[in-house]
């Protein structure tokens, strides 16, 4: 079995309104996958279906080969975007407590617990209500709860709102660490750059409906338009944007550079790079040329406001 | 450990560690003692002179009653008792002691009629009945010629009906400790219901505002999750109400000694203190707490206990959906008033109607109404209920209970991940579809 969780045509409807239409989706083991699409896209709906938080209406999830069964929750870590934790409750108990929830015994929850409190030095905090820590320790708190049964499936839902930098590329870290170990992970967040550094495969849900899924490669390549950035220094403009404009079709464009050149996004159609390339070289000195390679931010943007 | 109990621990512990569960246990019975001394220092306070008008027939006994501070005593054999009742109403006196002309003395003894229409107290009627009845032995000791033989079959016991100036009989003092202890077992289960019931509903809504509870679905159950703290919380109510019970039974215990009543549900009066010269205060109290001990003790604790669970469980369970319809206890009030309505019912049907007629149709009807049931039942059982009646009763309410469950438990299920917006009643309806 090379994927963790498949979901297969999975409807979820609330009254009159649909959730989810007959989504599937296929997550690789081992992966990072991200769940895209905008506010209100079903995404949370998905996410609770996973978690067994809600039942779907219609279709199935399969996990790790199995269908979708109770006894899985102890397989899966979930962090939800809107999380908490007891106020008045001392932070040891409270971890202690949730974590026993998802099938630990208490001695291997104490040992489990100590070794994570020690990793994010936060030992001081054990008999600290959490009304006394601040919203960014809180969450490292969360964090820790939610992977401390290394489940073979986590779930961050924005796990990295309201971190500081710092945190943020702390938790980064120990995301990447616990898919070295074998965890598979679905995160759904609306930070593309993390998105772009993280993950492996993408998945856009929008208005109810899957639109695109399949490696962040591939999806990219997908949406590629064969258009190249072009930086040249030439004598003669007029003659090169001639022959350039006859032939493709031009945009004015910026990017960082230190000479002083003539900047285009040129679009190429059918034809390919090395012809671009050649009608260049012989124009003046080429001093850029970079494949226009679609950014998630951009595909998002495109897909949902199509 | 299954994942039930956990939760289960977790509640219980959250509730005892509370502050206020501590305080409310050990602060509460030292401030019912502290009321209940205080009420009864008050009406030892109250010295205002009664008037009692006297009409004997016989005038053999009006001059047996001497004036005391609190009791003047007018003879008025002289006027006509019809008018004598009338003038009641003008409250020109507090009452009408009247002893009619009966040619047998042993006749007598039933016939003497006291007309108030306030009712008079205890130790009131039980001196008047000792000035007649010492009476009444007397002239049969004369009248037997003071044979020891005689003497015991002369002895006379006095029972004074009451009546009011309508005719209609009054209750004697006799059931005051049984409406007592019902009316406190009927309200302290409407008292515990209410408070209990709202740890739980704010329980529900401290997890769903402080969204811990998306952390806790993802492992349990919604419907484990609600079990868990209802029962959790329930065991802190029952732990309180144990500890209330042995604090009771101790006093009980403790004024038993003090008094020198036998303890035990056989108590009996010793009968030297009955004809003991001290009899008027000590007698009165060795009277109550036989009455206690005489009650079913036993019987009210566990039956307590099951319509406490009962009860509670099918109400928490309204609790907890509404906890988790809403997003703040302000905007718990329009839901909770239908849930409090039938625990008022119950309080002042126990109250007026059980009170006057404890075995009647209404009082049985709504001891077998499942939403009124734990506080009529409990009100009613320290006049003696049938078993098979408690039965059925207790069937009912259990019943009832694992519905309300299902449906709480439904509404629970979508509340929980509902945020934002007050639902509507009709929103409410159809979550129960989802």
């Amino acid at each position: 079995m090379s994927n963790i969780l498949e979901v297969k045509n999975v409807l979820k409807q609330y009254g009159d309104f649909v959730a989810l239409n007959e989504v599937s989706l296929t997550v690789p083991k081992g992966s990072i996958y991200g769940l895209l699409g905008p506010n209100g896209a079903g995404k949370t709906s998905l996410i609770r279906i996973i978690n067994q938080i809600t039942l779907p209406d219609g279709g199935e999830v399969i996990f790790d080969g199995e269908k979708l069964q109770p006894k899985h929750v102890q397989y899966i870590g979930y962090l939800p975007e809107e999380r908490g934790l007891y106020k008045s409750m001392k932070v040891g108990e409270q971890c202690l407590y949730l974590v026993q929830m998802k099938g630990l015994s208490k001695a291997e929850a104490k040992k489990q617990l100590n070794y994570w409190f020690d990793r994010f030095e936060i030992q001081g905090w054990w008999d600290k209500k959490i009304e006394e820590l601040s919203k960014g320790m809180a969450q490292k708190i969360q964090f820790v709860v939610c992977v401390l049964h290394k489940p073979k499936l986590l779930i961050f839902d924005e796990p990295f709102s309201g971190f500081d930098p710092v945190n943020a590329s702390l938790i980064k870290d120990e995301i990447l660490e616990l898919r070295k170990q074998g965890s598979t992970i679905i995160f759904s967040t609306h930070r593309m750059e993390s998105v772009e550094e993280l993950c492996d495969d993408i998945a856009l849900i929008h208005k109810s409906n899957k639109l695109i899924e399949g490696k962040l490669d591939d999806v990219k390549r997908q949406y590629r338009t064969n258009s190249f950035e072009v930086g040249i220094i030439s004598d003669n403009v007029e003659g090169l944007m001639f022959d350039i404009t006859q032939k493709y079709t031009v945009a004015q464009t910026n990017f960082k550079s230190l000479n002083d050149e003539i900047k285009l996004e040129i679009q190429l159609g059918n034809a390919t790079p090395n012809e671009l390339l050649h009608l260049l070289t012989q124009r003046g000195q080429v001093t850029h040329f970079l494949e226009k390679i679609p950014s998630v931010n951009d595909i998002f943007i495109k897909t949902v406001t199509q | 450990m299954s994942i039930l109990t956990l939760i289960i621990k977790r509640e219980f512990i959250a509730k005892v560690r509370n502050k206020s569960f501590i305080v409310m246990t050990f602060l509460s019975p030292l401030l019912f003692v502290g009321i209940a001394a205080f009420v009864g220092y008050l009406t030892t306070m109250k010295a205002e002179v009664k008037n009692i008008a006297i009409h004997d027939e016989t005038g053999l006994f009006v001059k047996e009653f001497k004036n005391t501070e609190e009791y003047k005593y007018l003879d008025l054999s002289l006027i006509d008792v019809k008018i004598l009742k009338d003038s009641i109403v003008n409250e020109s006196y507090e009452g009408l002691l009247y002893i009619p002309k009966v040619a047998d003395t042993k006749i007598l003894e039933s016939k003497i009629q006291y007309v108030s229409n306030d009712s008079p107290s205890l130790t009131f009627l039980d001196q008047t009945e000792d000035v007649i009845a010492k009476k009444i032995t007397k002239i049969n000791f004369e009248n037997a010629k003071l044979d020891t033989l005689a003497i015991q079959n002369a002895e006379a016991k006095v029972s004074i009906s009451l009546t009011k100036s309508s005719g209609e009989e009054g209750v004697k003092g006799l059931n005051e400790i049984k409406i007592a202890i019902g009316g406190a077992f009927g309200y302290l289960i409407m008292m515990f219901i209410i408070i209990y019931g709202n740890m739980v509903m704010r329980s529900v809504i401290e997890e769903k505002t402080n969204r811990i509870v998306e952390i806790i679905i993802s492992s349990v159950k919604p419907f484990q999750l609600m079990m868990g703290k209802i029962i959790g919380t329930s065991l802190a109510g029952i732990l309180q109400f144990f500890i209330w019970a042995i604090i009771g039974l101790s006093l009980m215990f403790a004024a038993s000694v003090f008094f020198g009543v036998n303890v035990g549900p056989t108590a009996k009066i010793p009968p030297e203190m009955l004809h003991s010269a001290q009899q008027e205060l000590a007698g009165t109290a060795q009277m109550y707490i036989k009455e206690l001990w005489d009650l079913p003790i036993a019987t009210l604790i566990l039956s307590f206990i099951v319509y406490f669970i009962g009860g509670y469980f099918l109400y928490s369970s309204f609790y907890a959906a509404i906890g988790a319809a809403v997003d703040n206890e302000t905007d718990s009030q329009q839901f909770l008033l239908p849930i409090i309505m039938p625990l008022i019912l119950g309080v002042y049907i126990g109250f007026f109607t059980v009170m006057n007629n404890p075995h009647g149709t209404i009082a049985t009807v709504f001891s077998m109404i499942p939403l009124t049931s734990p506080i009529v039942m409990l009100m009613r059982i320290p006049f003696g209920v049938p078993w098979w009646q408690i039965l059925i009763s207790i069937a009912i309410l259990f019943g009832t209970f694992f519905f309300v469950v299902w449906f709480a438990s439904k509404i629970y299920r979508v509340g929980i991940l509902m945020y934002g917006k007050k639902p509507t009643w009709k929103e409410l309806y159809r979550w129960l579809k989802y």
